[in-house]
């Protein structure tokens, strides 16, 4: 959408919240009606401001989840057993609530099928191919990608590298799976860190160097790399592909701080 | 009255209104926060320096300063970005001790802290009994993200001029904006004034 | 009261803690009208050119300000302190900033 690309004065608005969806037993998805929303790249995230009665305000970051062509801006928000903002979002908002945002924010970790000036490669179908590694929550932004992908349909392959602690706390878990089942191109590799279901043949552990080398593109093929969860699942991960060779350039971060969400 | 989010309690605790200086909410945590990677520097390498305009320049290694007379006290803490934390229980030497015998004509100090952090005061602020250079906090070491091994205290100002990773004290007749007066803040921080940022 | 300081362990410094600069992009935005963080600065510290938005930030929800620095040397890039009255944006330590047009 060309006016999310647009930079103009941001400010807060006011939206509504008109459906919820629990994602997993600590993750839920918010849907928004922004008035006026002038429409965002897969990637951008919001600012969302709370407000008490006695005028206390805080501020947090959440990714858009949602691709660009869905009617709604959809949050997803994972509780923070310490956090002051997650719980609200997660347990206490409603459906009719109001929630105070500006955004669409951020024009470096954003994708677009058509590809992003510092992520054209070699011509493969109009992009170069879209390496995903996420931790947690790290997945939201990422999942507006595919589902933009998706729903061009683009060919451009594409792979998801996601940990998460148990296969319930896979965030999306049957989209992703639909998705990779869909033949277009889109494969998903899943690391369960702490419990595997029976029979579980994938990755169990923590992403490391050996697992990137296993699971994304020679560098050769020049893959547009997006990063995100925890920051140091992050740091790590995006030192281990410029150890294998990914330009520095086109591994792309975005770091959530001390846990998966914000 | 603006917007509300419904149901939005925030995570504050009660207390008494006069105890909290305009503008500031009472919390039960106490927040992390700095602009830079947290120093870590050991007791063995630790010095704490007396310097500019002084009678003699001074210096004490980390066994040399936990020999001084200390003292563990209860003090109120407010920060600029509005939370306050009561009853906070500390441990450490006042000022004037680091201070007893030096000569000066300086009417100013800058703390210096590991990180390139610092901050500036005027010297009246940080003697009388109004400051400490503490190692302690509610009966335990000062962990290095809360300021540790040492950093100053000045309960009377807004917590910024409480330099965490605190090093030395350098005495100017001069007043030298520090690290957040530079960028924006109140060069003295008086809360019960409401002395935040430059031009309040 | 024992005489060491605590030593820090591991966990729950402030490499957990940090962010990039992509958490700054809206403070920048509701002040410039532009975002900045997809403009590429070179370190006046250690030359190195990259992204704002990949370089460190150390914010907090409750800190005073927000301080961007080089993820290659530490360097302080940049200093965002919001205020009632606007925002002051101090850039000490960027030799420059570049962005495209259009």
């Amino acid at each position: 959408m060309a006016g999310a690309a647009l930079p103009g004065r941001l400010s807060w608005r006011l939206s509504s919240v008109v459906g919820l969806r629990d994602e997993t037993p600590r993750v839920r998805t918010i849907l928004l009606d922004v008035p006026d929303w002038p429409g965002h790249l897969a990637g951008q995230h919001v600012d969302v401001r709370l407000t008490a009665e006695d005028g206390y305000q805080t501020e947090r970051s959440y990714s858009i989840a949602s691709a660009p062509h869905q009617p709604q801006v959809e949050l997803t928000g994972e509780r923070l057993d310490d956090g002051e903002v997650s719980p609200y979002l997660t347990d206490e908002l409603r459906e009719g609530d109001l929630l105070e945002l500006r955004g669409p924010i951020g024009g470096y970790f954003v994708w677009s099928p058509g590809g992003t000036a510092a992520h054209s490669g070699p011509p493969t179908d109009g992009g170069a191919p879209l390496m995903l590694v996420a931790g947690g929550s790290g997945v939201v932004p990422l999942m507006a990608m595919l589902r933009e992908r998706a729903a061009t349909g683009s060919r451009v392959p594409a792979r998801l590298l996601c940990s998460a602690q148990t296969l319930d706390d896979v965030i999306y878990r049957d989209e992703l799976r639909r998705l990779a089942d869909a033949g277009d191109g889109f494969q998903l590799v899943l690391a369960l860190t702490r419990t595997r279901p029976p029979g579980w043949r994938g990755y169990d552990r923590r992403i490391d160097a050996a697992m990137l080398s296993e699971t994304v593109w020679p560098a050769a093929a020049r893959p547009a790399a997006f990063v995100c969860g925890p920051t140091p699942l992050v740091e790590s991960v995006a030192a281990a592909l410029v150890e294998l060779g990914h330009e520095p350039g086109r591994v792309k971060t975005e770091r959530f701080g001390p846990t998966g969400g914000r | 009255m603006g917007f509300v989010s419904r149901g939005f309690r925030g995570r504050r605790s009660h207390a008494d209104r006069d105890r909290l200086p305009p503008g500031q909410y009472a919390t039960d945590d106490f927040p992390v926060l700095s602009a830079g990677p947290t120093p870590h520097t050991s007791p063995d390498v630790w010095t704490f320096g007396l310097s500019g305009e002084v009678s003699e320049p001074r210096s004490w290694t980390w066994t040399e300063f936990r020999a001084l007379p200390s003292e563990r006290f209860t003090t109120d803490i407010h920060c600029v970005t509005k939370w306050s934390k009561l009853d906070t229980v500390w441990e450490g030497v006042s000022v004037d001790t680091l201070l007893d015998g030096v000569e000066t004509e300086a009417s100013y100090v800058l703390a210096f802290s590991d990180g390139d952090y610092t901050t500036n005061l005027p010297l009246a602020d940080v003697t009388d009994g109004q400051a400490w250079v503490v190692f302690a906090y509610d009966d335990q070491p000062l962990e290095p993200e809360h300021g540790g091994p040492a950093r100053l205290l000045v309960p009377h100002l807004y917590f910024w001029k409480s330099a965490k990773w605190v090093r030395g004290l350098e005495l100017r007749s001069d007043d030298e904006p520090g690290f957040w007066e530079t960028y924006g803040y109140h060069n003295y921080g008086d809360p019960w004034r409401e002395q935040r940022y430059q031009g309040d | 009261m024992t005489a060491e300081p605590a030593r820090s362990g591991a966990p729950m410094d402030e490499r957990e803690l940090r962010l990039d600069g992509n958490a700054l992009a809206g403070e920048l935005q509701s002040m410039l009208g532009v975002d900045l963080t997809a403009a590429q600065g070179r370190c006046a510290g250690c030359g190195r050119v990259a992204e704002l938005a990949a370089q460190l930030l150390y914010r907090y929800p409750h800190a005073p300000g927000a301080a961007l620095r080089c993820g290659a040397c530490g360097n302080l890039l940049l200093v965002v302190v919001e205020h009632p009255r606007g925002v002051r944006l101090a850039m000490p330590g960027l030799s420059w900033i570049s962005a495209s047009v259009g």
